[in-house]
């Protein structure tokens, strides 16, 4: 008996629709996150994560449409991140049907609403999102944002261990030198946080290659996450996790029982 | 008809859809009356242990849930909507332990393993005589938790292992719960649920 690692595809949302599109499917509708997640859903998708990366008010009601939507016909986890800076931001996505919530630079400029959401809703609902890239910082890793293009001067692992203490459940660690360039997970800072970190750890930014998932699990990672070599069709979900398997992970068979 | 109790944050909404696959109409409600006279009650897990007792005693939940095992009315309880059942729990609410409900005896203990939160899908060594695993006793169930109950109880025990064994499903006449989140366990948690409603 063991636990599956889990395999999360994620889809960028704008304004309710997905802006990395899959392009290996002929879609009804290639924009709607709802019929994407389903898909992935169906290939074996262990959690869909929706990043949100809509900038207005307005763009954020549809969000939560989406996620209202989503839960409907999604029966797997569901984590959003993406401009959450409150618990009462967090209480909608819950209420809407999101199960989890990614946080990032609201946690960087008030750490203390990662003890907020924390005391609320339980542990389990955060998820602290990391853009980590290399630099002469202490570990050798620092926190960015905005993509990577500003450095907070911040060690990644102090940031880390700090979010860890103040109530996160889980990380979503994101390398900033590998995302984009599927040149594989960055292994080193995969093996740096696993050695500091007794929560979760989602390995993310620069897969490429089918090998590079089982190195991530090799270096630490509890959970993979990918977004373009899945949206390309470069890999299915199914073919990752049968590599998984061969090489003696665990992984779980999605929808064995038939669809409902 | 499905009641599922809502006293608090927290993900309703799958849960909701998920018991609305079965034939059941489903409600979801905090009102005592509609609670206690639902064919079927969910209990959803909200939070931490003591945050989510409190909540609970709010809408004196404590009294639905045993008034409908007095009339053996069945019940449902998920993740720490399945914890709140026990004794009490090492979960500390600001350094307190906060009494459970106490319908099975036995603390909800701290699970002991390298990476906690256990997350994930897990597989469960089923009861024999389960009712709630009937035709799924192969499949992988959804956990998120960092406690759960060990000692077995009345009825049927389904186990899971992460750093250990944990009871993942109990099984008794009336009140039956489960640590994992069937509403989020794809094909096999609908299935489940559809065991536990038509047993109603």
């Amino acid at each position: 008996m063991s636990l599956a690692t889990r395999i999360i595809p994620c889809l960028d949302v704008k304004d309710g629709r997905v802006v990395k599109g899959i392009n290996f499917l002929n879609l009804v509708d290639a924009g709607d996150p709802v019929e994407m997640a389903q898909i992935y859903n169906n290939e074996g998708a262990d959690e869909i994560t929706f990043l949100d990366i809509t900038a207005s008010s307005q763009g954020r009601s549809t969000t939560l449409e989406v996620v209202r939507r989503s839960a409907d016909q999604l029966f797997i986890p569901l984590t959003v991140g993406g401009g959450i800076s409150s618990t009462d931001d967090v209480n909608q996505l819950l209420r809407a049907g999101a199960d989890k919530v990614s946080i990032n630079t609201a946690a960087l400029k008030r750490p203390e609403l990662i003890n907020e959401i924390s005391e609320s809703f339980g542990s389990q609902v955060l998820v602290i999102s990391i853009d980590a890239k290399r630099s002469r910082s202490s570990s050798g890793f620092e926190v960015t944002t905005h993509g990577g293009s500003i450095s907070t001067g911040i060690d990644a692992l102090d940031w880390i261990k700090e979010a860890i203490e103040r109530g996160v459940g889980e990380i979503l660690l994101n390398s900033m030198d590998t995302d984009g360039t599927r040149a594989g997970y960055d292994l080193e800072l995969i093996r740096l946080v696993r050695a500091i970190s007794p929560v979760p750890i989602i390995a993310s930014g620069g897969a490429g290659d089918i090998s590079d998932f089982a190195k991530a699990l090799e270096s630490g990672a509890d959970a993979l996450l990918a977004a373009s070599v899945f949206h390309f069709g470069i890999y299915r979900i199914s073919d990752i996790k049968r590599d998984l398997g061969r090489k003696g992970f665990t992984v779980r068979q999605g929808n064995q029982i038939g669809q409902n | 008809m499905i009641a599922i109790l809502d006293y608090g944050s927290g993900n309703i909404r799958s849960a909701q859809r998920a018991f609305e696959k079965t034939k059941h109409q489903v409600i979801v409600t905090s009102d005592y009356q509609e609670a206690v006279s639902a064919d079927g009650l969910v209990v959803p897990g909200v939070g931490a242990f003591g945050s989510c007792m409190k909540a609970l005693l709010k809408i004196d939940g404590d009294k639905i849930i045993k008034e409908r095992q007095q009339e053996k009315k069945k019940t449902l309880g998920i993740c720490v909507g399945m914890q709140i059942l026990f004794e009490s729990s090492d979960e500390l609410l600001n350094g307190e332990s906060i009494k459970g409900l106490g319908i099975f005896p036995g603390r909800v203990v701290r699970l002991e393993a390298p990476v906690i939160p256990h997350m994930g899908f897990n597989e469960v060594e089923v009861d024999e005589t389960s009712k709630l695993f009937k035709g799924i006793e192969k499949e992988r169930f959804y956990f998120v938790h960092s406690y759960a109950a060990k000692d077995p109880v009345v009825g049927a025990n389904s186990y899971c292992d992460y750093g250990g064994g944990f009871l993942a499903a109990i099984e008794s006449q009336t009140v039956s719960a489960v640590q994992f989140h069937p509403e989020k366990s794809g094909a096999a948690g609908l299935a489940l649920i559809e065991n536990w409603a038509s047993g109603l």
